[in-house]
């Protein structure tokens, strides 16, 4: 196969507007939740992972200046400001001209500017907006890449899709460089929807752990440059993905998970890896009763029940559209700096099949990793990230 | 056998190799499409909704669960039902080896426009879960796949208009490389009123398909994928 290499990265959350700088929270048990109270939403205050409103206006002012001076900060949206943001850092250090027929840009979100539904906002922008490939072109055109950017919107895998989708591109030759960015904003339509369902926790979410309760939400935004040319110092490459389909529910994972074990098969086999090459997962752990039940399953039909695993949505939650893309980098941190983060929100086992949730950092060697992800509408994605040095 | 017409295509095209459209179907509001053969015309149009449900009624189709989706879903689920119609499809594929790769423009914001009237007015406000579940695009992807225990490879992508370009690039990209052996691929888009539908079913073999005996199969191509779109 190949070499699909990762060339640059930036992630977005509460906690920090650069990888490291989320990273480095994160290194030491530093999580991003806040209590938030909407009386009209729910009667008691939910924990939400925010980015900060006065934060991004600042950066983004910044990339705007240097970028496209002569433009209105005001023409952007909220989740546009994120994204541009996220593209910007990740690319700058990249030495190659990505405004080339060679590069493509991948955008994956959920609900996209779904807050331009809400009263007070309608007006401030043009109805197209509210359109997943208008968003896309407003972040493409705004970078100046030639070709029309693809958007991905598949429920909570949508960002592992996009890493999957880009990497296939440039090992079938079709570009040499995809810039693969994620994001998602909490808006009250999310939130309200979240609340429907119950699925919502009243405290930080606790993946994995007997007493978990739920998901928490968190905003993020996420970016990912992949290459067949240029490489970061470890020269981490995807080797292997897959994605599959329950064929259950459309709101209710396997209750097997042998769906999901099928897609880690798939994408273990593509990248020529046997279950004991993998030195950690980052696993999808929404901290909801069914998925972790169902993914611990997936797991252990995989051979991974000892693979030390984490979920990285006990430090920002949640992050929908940029969860697949924010939660590869995080793992492709960890083969960079060699150490395993402590799963958040984590203290006692609360799955039925016994698996290595991590509860310290752990400093080991660390060549393979796997990222799992799973979502409304059965869907699953596994993908595999391999150390060349 | 003669050369057919197809058989000039695919040198024409000469690409690596060719894989072919063996079902396909395109619902408009006046007319329903399939294998590029009027199936039937719709001269009085009112609703979406008693279009919808007489498509289903004509298709002879019992499955209850139909009538708990969302418009998005109600219209690919019967368009995938239409490609798998009079065919032995089932019994020549392994179901984790069937990929459905769809696109549209809107996403699912027809079912995220009746859920925001759920929760815009606040002293009338009943979020509904129920509801709520739709306003995902692939949920439609989610629907063919319990329907048929689909298991493979999923995509939904979204894009101003129907791509035939971007269809094939998707399709390829699981098929060349094995990902998936079969694909349901296509553009259904639904708001308010306005919708339209066009599946097609792409296989590697064109033996493989009874249902075309002794008629022209199609390559897999733009050209082919626009000519069947427009000829409704």
């Amino acid at each position: 196969m190949k070499p699909v290499y990762i060339a640059g990265d930036n992630i977005i959350t509460s906690l920090g507007f650069s990888t490291l700088d989320v990273i480095r929270q994160v290194e030491v048990g530093k999580t991003g939740f806040q209590k938030y109270y909407d009386r009209f939403l729910t009667p008691t205050s939910l924990p939400l992972s925010m980015i900060d409103t006065d934060l991004l206006t600042v950066s983004f002012r910044e990339t705007l200046s240097c970028r496209h001076p002569e433009m209105d900060e005001n023409h952007f949206t909220r989740l546009e400001k994120m994204f541009i943001v996220s593209i910007d850092d990740a690319i700058k250090e990249i030495k190659s001209d990505l405004n080339k027929a060679d590069t493509l840009l991948v955008i994956s979100s959920t609900k996209g500017n779904i807050d331009l539904l809400e009263e007070g906002k309608k007006d401030s922008f043009e109805p197209v907006r509210i359109f997943l490939w208008k968003l896309a072109d407003m972040i493409g055109s705004f970078f100046g890449f030639v070709n029309r950017p693809l958007l991905i919107s598949n429920a909570c895998i949508s960002g592992v899709l996009a890493l999957s989708t880009a990497s296939r591109m440039i090992e079938a030759g079709l570009y040499n460089h995809v810039v693969v960015a994620g994001g998602d904003i909490l808006s009250e339509f999310v939130i309200s929807g979240f609340l429907s369902f119950q699925a919502l926790s009243p405290d930080p979410c606790k993946p994995f752990d007997i007493k978990r309760n739920g998901l928490s939400l968190g905003e993020g935004c996420g970016t990912i440059v992949l290459s067949s040319k240029l490489k970061n110092s470890n020269a981490i490459t995807v080797s292997g993905s897959a994605i599959s389909n329950d064929a259950n529910h459309i709101s209710g994972p396997s209750r097997t998970g042998e769906e999901l074990a099928m897609a880690i098969g798939k994408a273990l086999k593509e990248a020529d890896l046997k279950h004991n090459d993998i030195s950690f997962i980052s696993a999808h752990g929404t901290a909801t009763l069914y998925n972790d039940e169902m993914e611990s399953k997936a797991l252990s039909i995989s051979g991974l029940q000892q693979t030390p695993m984490n979920s990285f949505k006990g430090y920002w939650g949640h992050t929908l559209g940029a969860a697949g893309v924010i939660e590869s980098i995080a793992t492709t941190h960890s083969m960079e700096s060699n150490l395993l983060i402590t799963s958040a929100g984590f203290n006692e086992i609360g799955v039925s099949v016994p698996i290595n949730v991590i509860s310290e950092n752990l400093h080991v060697s660390v060549q393979h990793c796997l990222k799992i992800a799973s979502g409304f509408g059965g869907c699953n994605a596994a993908i595999v990230f391999s150390k060349n040095d | 056998m003669q050369p057919s017409f197809s058989v000039k295509m695919i040198d024409r095209y000469n690409m690596k190799k060719t894989f072919f459209i063996t079902q396909s179907n395109i619902i408009r509001k006046h007319a329903v499409t399939r294998n590029d053969k009027v199936e039937f015309n719709n001269e009085i149009f009112i609703n979406f909704a008693s279009f919808i449900k007489s498509l289903y009624k004509k298709e002879a189709i019992s499955y209850p669960k139909f009538y708990k989706m969302d418009n998005l879903s109600k219209l690919g689920f019967l368009g995938a039902e239409m490609l798998f119609k009079d065919n032995t499809f089932f019994d020549r594929y392994k179901k984790e080896d069937i990929g459905i790769v769809i696109m549209n423009s809107s996403s699912s914001l027809d079912t995220d426009l009746a859920y925001n009237e759920t929760i815009i007015d606040k002293s009338n406000y009943f979020p509904s879960p129920s509801v709520f579940v739709y306003t995902l695009p692939n949920i439609l992807i989610g629907e063919i796949c319990i329907r048929h225990k689909i298991k493979g490879e999923n995509a939904f992508i979204i894009a101003d208009q129907f791509d035939p370009g971007m269809i094939i690039q998707s399709v390829r990209l699981l098929m060349d490389k094995e990902h998936a052996q079969v694909c349901i691929c296509g553009w259904v888009e639904v708001l308010g009123d306005n919708f339209e539908s066009a599946l097609f079913l792409i296989e590697k073999e064109k033996s493989m398909n009874e249902d075309y005996t002794g008629e022209v199969l199609l390559p897999f191509t733009v050209e082919c994928l626009t000519k069947l779109y427009q000829n409704n």
